[in-house]
């Protein structure tokens, strides 16, 4: 294929990439953020939204886009409501202690794998999409399907900034995120607003994987690289912010998929994670976060 | 000297058990042994000194693959070969740390991350040399350690014991001398011990150093005893679960780190046993564990009952 | 895990934990199992249960279990029931090994079989070794016939993937194309494809122009796609995991209903994957290696039939309760004709205990025909002594109408190689 043409497609499949990481990551950065607690289960809340949408799907009779909407909708509930469970019943008596955290959520990682495998079993399931659209361009096909990704995971990410910065929800969890102390001298209950953290954070990620699975499909092992790769993007993007969060989502996804252009794809891999590291080593504060 | 008859007193117990235990238990307690070491590398650079890598899989591995390659590869003979191991994992930490050190907490936390991603990508770009993902199985002549044959359990045993009596007793060592309290010191409070006059980049850099020796040394020493290199040992997985055992057992405790390895093996073991679905046995006891015991076994049992707990 | 095989050993478990908590020393009275005379054989079997071979250890055990119901039902070996004991190693290498050790200390395992990923292979056989027990593996790695292994590691059940893969050279130069671009994951695998492959296709006159390997942390291909030269007449793709599903919509999505090259892919693939499932309809009409055809064949074996009753398919190869439940077709019929080569072994051998696993072993190097029957419901084959492998023959199968259908049977001269070790002279 012709340089102009693949580039193009280098750049579509970075976006789709950057559009489902930025989701994911932005889910794992409101609860760095505001909570201070390094979730390793985050990816695990990803798995869970992509297995509960293959379930969902399944019982939902008719076009498959009801079914797909329907997963929308309920599997982020679920997830969230066993995310708030988690944060109530163990992460609050940790007392958030970082190190107690870590192990306990690689414990809540164990369970929800095991969980998923136990009761929806080892195979990968595909979940039908919505719509079938296949765009054909002079020098290649694109999924239509991707490109609504793209769009519902902007229309998204636009809403979570719109709850952050505009509404009396997202300020108590801001005044959170800053200072805690004060916050609770002001009578904001701030268990309460951890426990929304963490559950919003878990549902934001179970969000990203029902839009992800009609393009891959769910399987119980699958939140290994979103994990890794949302931690690498909150940091790179900087603490907390948003934007950075963002950002940092499309120099990873597009750097991908335009240096995999030029070299074999193993070795490509090597030199984009190399790259990114370095970004870190030569901006320790990230792109957008304040030297701490 | 308390210190001193409990250490004396948990070496005894490993060579008695050595003898008493039937031979798939005393054969568990050499891999015990060796993770432990890894472990205790772990250790000194979160648990005493607060540097959290999630890269240490690399450092590992570096042994692993630096005294594997060579028995296979080369020719080289076992010792020489633990002890280029040893120094590969030392190297490779120094490499990490020039550039992962001008990073701290989790920046430094995802730097070594991809550090250690890159080098797992690596092995498996190379496979021609490495074997990939499938490795490489060393044969017995590969595995003849200054007159002892590592494929046979007693010798094994006790080499990896003389192993871990090498790394606690530097452990040991390391905490108490003045380079210990300079450790604790930049855990912390970085920006004090940097007005007392040390250099924290210097100093993280001499710590991280020392934990990738004892992790090199642990890869080098696993892949002469149980036989076998593979891609598997440089994936995440392995730097978690250094951290795992550390927390465990208990962060900046000398024997944390065995007891740590020990009970997330026989754990594991154990659990399996009962259900196939056994990693939700362990995912729950870990839960457990941290609820009731926040600092680890004996970093509670310290904060509890043994101050003078090492 | 069944439930007999738990119940036989968990109460020593229990001590063992017991013991754990009182201190390293109170496991001392823990009591080895005896074997009493007549006592069942236990068959240690290294499972993936759980890790990214789940899929296929789930199947394996069905398999294994139906064959064990089945030998026990002709009077066990040598007169003695079997017992399988099963481990779960995670499908992890450092486990495996520490299974293996498991089975042969603790359960008093005769012998150990049916593990599946090389690398699980390759981690564990050392320790089998060490330990001089017999290793079956059920894995069509080239790690056994490559000389990697030892005297104790052999593959008596599935033929290995570089005679696979030869096999398929003549057939796909002869009516597919013959410039080849290959997809293939960057791991041994993948790797056993690259070279087999290329150098088969040599052979019959084509060649393969490009070849792709995919990293195996990769979860979509789109951004490789392009790499695939224009002039590329077969692509030959064989991607494990399950990634494969985003792979095969992706290839559809690139290229469009009906256009692109024609694909050839190994069914490793798409095992325990439905083919009707949506978004691979891009594989219609497209080709496969199987070993054993999923889809009933017209002219399958007079025992076809009660294999697949035994271990619970049907016709499609699904499971007979669940028919969204897909086996893994290809590979599972590995433990069924390892566990009948043990018998056959064993009962050649005289085999009564531990003691005698050096001649069981030496027994099992002196066979060589082994015919068609309900002990090899995927076909006749010829174990080869000195390279501890098994030889049989291969078949192609179409994508016809969302169902696979045989269109072609290998000969065992197709799949030959030259011996690259002889693992005969090697010391026990």
């Amino acid at each position: 294929m012709a340089f102009g043409p693949y580039l193009l497609l280098a750049l579509m499949e970075g976006l789709v990439k950057a559009a489902v990481l930025a989701l994911t990551a932005v889910g794992l950065s409101l609860v760095f953020g505001v909570m201070r607690v390094v979730n390793v289960a985050h990816g695990a809340f990803f798995m869970l939204g992509a297995v509960l949408a293959y379930t969902v799907a399944q019982y939902i009779p008719g076009p498959a886009a009801l079914g797909w909407l329907a997963a929308l909708v309920i599997a982020p509930m679920i997830v969230a409501a066993i995310a708030a469970a988690a944060d109530t019943l163990v992460l609050k008596r940790l007392n958030y202690d970082p190190e107690a955290t870590i192990v306990a959520t690689i414990g809540l990682l164990y369970i929800l794998e095991q969980a998923a495998l136990s009761f929806f079993g080892p195979d990968a399931r595909p979940v039908e999409a919505p719509f079938t659209l296949r765009l054909q361009l002079p020098w290649f096909g694109f999924s239509g399907y991707k490109l609504f990704v793209i769009l519902a995971a902007i229309a998204i990410l636009l809403a979570v900034w719109w709850f952050m910065t505009r509404t009396r929800a997202g300020l108590v969890m801001r005044a959170t995120q800053v200072d805690r102390q004060t916050a609770r001298a002001f009578g904001i209950d701030v268990d309460r607003v951890y426990a929304g953290v963490f559950a919003l954070g878990a549902a934001l990620a179970a969000i990203a994987a029902v839009l992800l699975v009609p393009i891959s499909q769910s399987h119980y092992l699958m939140g290994g690289d979103p994990l890794l790769l949302s931690f690498i993007v909150v940091i790179i993007g900087g603490l907390g912010s948003l934007r950075g969060t963002v950002v940092a989502a499309l120099i990873i996804g597009i750097s991908d998929g335009v240096i995999s252009m030029f070299y074999s794809p193993t070795l490509a891999k090597i030199i984009a994670t190399a790259a990114v590291a370095m970004v870190l080593v030569f901006r320790p504060q990230g792109l957008f976060g304040a030297r701490a | 000297m308390k210190s001193v008859a409990l250490h004396l007193g948990v070496l005894v117990l490993l060579v008695v058990a050595q003898f008493l235990l039937p031979s798939y238990h005393a054969n568990n307690l050499s891999r015990i042994l060796v993770l432990a070491v890894f472990a205790m590398g772990y250790n000194i650079a979160f648990g005493y000194s607060g540097l959290l890598s999630l890269g240490h899989a690399l450092l590992f591995a570096a042994g692993m693959y630096g005294a594997g390659m060579l028995v296979h590869h080369a020719g080289t003979a076992a010792l020489l070969a633990l002890l280029i191991g040893t120094l590969a994992g030392g190297i490779m930490a120094t490499l990490v740390g020039l550039l992962a050190l001008r990073t701290a907490g989790v920046s430094f936390m995802i730097v070594t991350l991809m550090f250690a991603q890159v080098g797992f990508l690596t092995i498996l770009y190379f496979n021609g040399v490495t074997g990939g993902d499938e490795g490489i199985a060393l044969t017995a002549p590969e595995r003849q350690f200054i007159g002892l044959d590592l494929t046979q359990d007693a010798p094994r045993f006790w080499v990896a014991l003389v192993l871990f009596v090498i790394a606690l007793a530097a452990n040991l060592a390391l905490v108490r001398s003045r380079f210990g309290r300079v450790m604790l010191a930049m855990r912390e409070n970085e920006e004090r011990s940097r007005m007392l006059g040390f250099n924290p980049y210097v100093v993280k850099l001499q710590i991280l150093v020392i934990s990738g020796l004892f992790s090199g040394a642990a890869g080098a020493a696993y892949a002469l005893l149980f036989g076998y290199i593979g891609g598997s040992f440089a994936s995440v997985q392995y730097s978690i679960l250094p951290m795992l055992y550390v927390l465990l057992g208990g962060a900046a405790t000398v024997l944390g780190p065995l007891l740590g390895a020990g009970l997330m093996f026989y754990l594991i073991d154990f659990a399996s046993g009962l259900t196939s679905a056994y990693l939700m046995v362990v995912g729950a006891a870990l839960v457990a564990l941290v609820l009731f015991a926040p600092k680890g076994i004996l970093g509670t049992i310290r904060e509890r009952w043994l101050p003078w707990l090492p | 895990m069944t439930t007999k095989d738990r119940n036989a050993f968990a109460p020593s478990r229990r001590a063992v934990l017991a013991g754990m908590g009182a201190g390293l020393l109170a496991t001392t009275g823990l009591v080895r199992p005896v074997m009493a005379q007549g006592a069942p054989l236990k068959l240690g079997f290294q499972l993936h249960a759980t890790g990214i071979g789940a899929s296929y250890g789930r199947w394996y055990q069905r398999t294994a279990d139906a064959a064990a119901k089945m030998i026990n039902d002709m009077g066990g070996i040598g007169g003695r029931p079997i017992e399988l004991i099963y481990e779960d190693d995670g499908t992890d290498p450092k486990r495996g090994a520490e299974v293996v050790d498991k089975m042969a200390n603790q359960h008093g395992c005769e012998l150990i079989l049916g593990t599946l990923f090389s690398h699980v292979v390759m981690g564990s056989a050392p320790r089998a070794g060490e330990l001089k027990i017999p290793y079956l593996v059920c894995s069509e790695g080239y790690h056994v016939a490559s000389g990697a292994l030892n005297r104790w590691t052999l593959q008596p059940g599935i033929t290995d993937v570089r005679s696979q893969i030869s096999a398929m050279a003549p057939w796909v130069a002869a009516n597919l194309g013959k410039k080849v671009t290959m997809v293939f994951p960057d791991y041994a695998f993948g790797h056993d494809h690259r070279d087999f492959f290329t150098a088969a296709m040599k052979a019959q006159g084509g060649e393969v122009i490009a070849q792709i390997a995919i990293p195996p942390t990769e979860t979509s291909f789109t951004q490789y796609l392009p790499q695939i030269p224009a002039e590329t007449e077969v692509l030959y793709h064989v991607m494990v995991g399950p990634g494969v599903l985003t792979f095969v919509k992706e290839l559809g999505e690139f290229y469009g209903p009906g256009n692109g090259p024609k694909l050839f892919g190994f069914i490793d693939s798409l095992e325990a994957v439905d083919i009707a499932t949506p978004g691979l309809e891009f594989l219609e009409g497209s080709h496969f290696w199987e070993a054993h055809n999923r889809v009933k064949p017209a002219d399958a074996g007079e025992h076809e039939a009660a294999y697949r009753a035994a271990v619970g398919v049907d016709d499609n190869g699904a499971s007979v309760a669940d028919a969204t439940d897909v086996s893994t077709y290809s590979h599972m019929f590995s433990t069924w004709e390892t566990l009948f080569f043990i018998k056959q072994a064993m009962e050649a051998a005289g085999y009564t205990g531990p003691a005698d696993r050096q001649k069981l072993v030496e027994t099992m190097e002196g066979i060589s025909d082994l015919p068609y029957g309900i002990e090899r419901p995927q076909g006749a084959k010829v174990f080869n002594g000195k390279t501890h492998q098994v030889f049989g023959t291969q078949t192609i199968s179409q994508v016809q109408g969302g169902k696979l259908v045989k269109v072609h049977q290998t000969s065992m001269a197709d799949g030959a190689y030259d011996d690259a070790v002889d693992y005969t002279t090697m010391s026990f």
